[in-house]
């Protein structure tokens, strides 16, 4: 290469078929989003969040709270699971044969080795889980066959790993879910858990204020820094003092005659946190969200 | 300017034309540096003593973090790489700076804006976007000061006496081009108050943090390399067919990378992404052939000293690089998700990779632009081992932290436990970062001190001229009289 011109022909090639690609194509695709529905219900997602909350995500931001905790749940897989949850009035050794009648079914021919199998050392407790997959076509037809003969059965879609076992989602996190953050902060790291669901897990704004004041005193080994700055300590004005001032176990309690209080940026993380509730089944990550009897 | 013109410049009138600007950028990138590394090892306190700045609002992990990283990236290795692409254009050119002072106000606009910027990250007004959270005046500031420094270089490069392009060429107008493109846009969209909708605004932050802190960095690395290792031992650069594949390749397959496995995103994104990280091994692949072929049959020696600092530095890049590859493999990446894994990759491709080339090219030229002798020769030479030392020492125990995270979360153990059970990793790498701030000071030491020897001497020189009896001026006296 003899000449600047070729070289800068060449990376501007480069660099702007990757800008075209990751910058220009995600704006055609996502830029305009708006709001979805969640599947099987009148309700559009994300909501809006209240305006406590909307501000508590400018406070999550003023302290870097995404340098620890992200906000993205990944999901390995997901399955179509039926449970058995009654016998009605059969008894098990009935059921056992009468599903081994059913393995003549087409549909359910691929499935017969596990479903059979599962049956096997099943003593009768319910609910069992009879089949948990990928095919939904086993799932709908045997909840067709076992509806007539009075035995009732639960067909959900749960979504599969490690961190929806954790129970930190429901399902995966998708570009959805955060239409209304700005910035959007994800984050890359978890010194601190998933925040996706917190809403959810945590549902007390006490709760997370006193967490955040103190984690220690809900966390026994928690990492997370106090972040004690968000909060006043001030003087009780008569007792029993403010109504606002936190209830705080003795160790991490002030002085008998102080108080701690939030401030409104402590109120407004809160409510940002308790705003966090990635809840909703959606067509591009679908689970059924009505916790069967297991 | 003509062939002949430039021929009877020599290296001397070279690099004395690179000192001022040098000084200003080398100056304040070497205090970015150490303050940086404070504002590390600060940020790192908040895991070791939790309730530490539980009353100060400024040093939360948070803030503290995003400061040093940024000071690290924007403070120090950019500006130092900046002086460095200089002083490396005006070399292979063999003609002086052009427009010497251009490069000067670009630094002192570029300090500002890093000041600005850091300021702000503690104050609370960092924007929020990883790598980007200077907020608008302190960027406008970066990109000004930077495009003037560029076109400095770029001139610079114009007036070459040999019209071939060198790979150190390619690769650092490449690199000139990247940051200029990479930072405008991000920042455009992003800060210019009508921010994309939604995760847009993550995708577009992956896409810059890949095209600067891999990208950018790595032709900005690779291009000093190839300058300094060939000169250094004594060998020309191997397989010059090579080095123009890897350069093309880097450029074409390296952009692609960036977007997260486990992204919330439509999925040929990170897709697209795995894919490209699968075919930049081979531009990595061949950095490191070339680089071994030309620095292997030189004499191994680990004394310290600029060599050994490119040497590192190029190792560096090689490991970092697969290192980085590794997060976007389809699948497997989840092991190290989200750990302490990417953090320790990225303190390496930043500290191990380009600072340690950009920290042994300022100890190579600052003698030459000077033109006298490092104060401190020992302290240079022994800086490499700490700096080193401390990159190994922060690094590793971090990945291999990051792994065992990985590998606990997915056996289902108690989050608090897990997290818990990375401080141990933690506290060694705090050591290591300890550490490089001592390489740092003998970096910062050696600047400072050349620096006021050079001041004062100018001084002395001012007062000798001031003093010097005075000489009537006859003859223009005479003159003014004989018309």
């Amino acid at each position: 290469m003899k000449s600047g011109l070729t070289v800068f022909l060449a990376a501007f090639v480069a660099l702007g078929a990757s800008w075209f690609g990751f910058v220009y194509g995600p704006l055609e695709q996502l830029g305009g989003e708006k709001q979805t529905t969640v599947l099987q219900s009148p309700d559009s997602w994300p909501p809006q969040r209240t305006g406590a909350a909307t501000l508590g995500l400018q406070v999550y931001r003023k302290y870097g709270c995404a340098a620890c905790h992200t906000e993205q749940v990944r999901q390995s897989d997901a399955a179509n699971e039926i449970w058995l949850t009654s016998l009605g009035d059969h008894k098990p050794q009935d059921f056992r044969d009468f599903i081994q009648s059913l393995m003549i079914v087409p549909e359910l021919m691929p499935a017969s080795n596990t479903i059979v199998g599962k049956l096997q050392q099943w003593g009768g407790t319910v609910p069992v889980l009879l089949y948990s997959g990928d095919d939904a076509t086993v799932v709908s037809t045997l909840a067709g066959k076992l509806k007539p003969v009075g035995v009732k059965a639960e067909v959900q879609v749960v979504a599969l790993g490690a961190d929806i076992r954790r129970g930190w989602g429901m399902r995966k996190s998708v570009a959805a879910d955060y239409l209304y953050d700005e910035p959007v902060q994800l984050g890359n790291l978890r010194a601190g858990p998933d925040l996706s669901l917190v809403g959810v897990r945590d549902p007390d704004a006490n709760w997370q204020l006193q967490h955040l004041y103190a984690p220690r005193s809900i966390v026994k080994n928690s990492t997370m820094p106090a972040f004690r700055s968000l909060f006043l300590v001030r003087e009780k004005a008569g007792e029993p003092g403010s109504p606002e001032a936190l209830v705080l176990p003795q160790e991490f309690a002030p002085a008998a005659d102080m108080e701690v209080v939030p401030t409104a940026e402590a109120r407004e993380l809160a409510a940002y946190l308790l705003s966090l509730k990635a809840n909703a089944p959606l067509y591009e990550a679908p689970f059924t969200p009505v916790t069967a009897a297991k | 300017m003509s062939n002949h013109a430039t021929k009877t410049i020599c290296s001397t009138d070279i690099d004395a034309s690179c000192r001022l600007p040098l000084l200003a950028l080398f100056g304040g990138a070497a205090v970015w540096l150490v303050l940086g590394l404070l504002l590390g090892l600060a940020a790192a306190m908040s895991f070791h003593a939790p309730d530490l700045f539980a009353d100060c609002a400024y040093l939360s992990y948070g803030r503290a973090q995003a400061a040093a990283n940024d000071l690290l990236l924007y403070g120090f290795v950019i500006p130092a790489g900046l002086g460095v692409t200089l002083w490396i254009f005006a070399r292979l050119s063999q003609a002086p700076l052009a427009l010497p002072i251009v490069p000067v106000a670009a630094a002192n606009l570029w300090h500002l804006g890093v000041l600005i910027g850091t300021a702000a990250i503690l104050l609370g007004h960092g924007t929020g976007h990883d790598w980007l959270e200077y907020p608008r005046s302190g960027a406008v500031l970066l990109f000004a000061g930077f495009l003037l420094a560029a076109v400095s270089a770029v001139a610079t490069m114009g007036f070459r006496a040999d019209r071939e392009m060198y790979p150190s060429h390619w690769f650092l107008f490449a690199a000139l081009l990247w940051f200029a493109w990479a930072y405008s846009s991000a920042n455009l969209f992003l800060l210019s108050g009508h921010p994309p909708r939604g995760v847009v605004q993550a995708i577009i932050d992956w896409w810059f943090a890949n095209n600067l802190v891999f990208v950018g960095l790595a032709l900005m690395g690779v291009g000093m390399a190839f300058y300094f290792l060939p000169k250094f031992a004594g060998q020309p650069l191997a397989g010059s067919g090579y080095t123009l594949f890897a350069f093309l390749t880097l450029i074409f397959f390296g952009t692609w990378c960036g977007i997260p496995q486990s992204a919330p995103v439509p999925a040929w994104l990170p897709a697209i992404s795995a894919f490209g990280a699968l075919l930049t091994l081979i531009p990595i692949l061949a950095v490191a052939i070339i680089a071994w072929k030309t620095a292997a049959p030189a004499a191994f020696s680990l004394g310290g000293g600029p060599f050994c600092f490119v040497k590192f530095g190029t190792c560096s890049f090689v490991v970092s690089g697969f290192l980085y590859l590794a997060e976007f493999c389809p699948r497997y990446s989840r092991a190290v998700d989200f750990t302490w894994f990417g953090f320790g990759v990225t303190q390496w491709q930043l500290l191990g990779f380009a600072g340690m080339i950009v920290c042994g090219a300022i100890f190579h030229i600052l003698p030459l632009i000077m033109q006298k002798e490092l104060p401190f020769p020992k302290l240079a030479k022994v800086a490499f081992f700490f700096f080193g030392g401390g990159v190994l020492l922060y690094v590793i125990p971090l990945l291999i932290g990051g792994v065992v995270q990985g590998l606990k979360f997915r056996q289902g153990i108690d989050f608090a436990d897990i997290s818990a059970g990375a401080m141990m990793f933690y506290r060694i790498s705090t050591t290591g970062q300890a550490l490089i701030l001592v390489g740092s000071l003998f970096l910062l030491l050696n600047l400072f001190v050349m620096t006021i020897q050079w001041k004062i001497g100018l001084a002395k020189t001012a007062f000798a001229a001031v003093t010097a009896p005075l000489q009537a001026p006859i003859e223009r006296r005479d003159r003014e009289v004989t018309p």
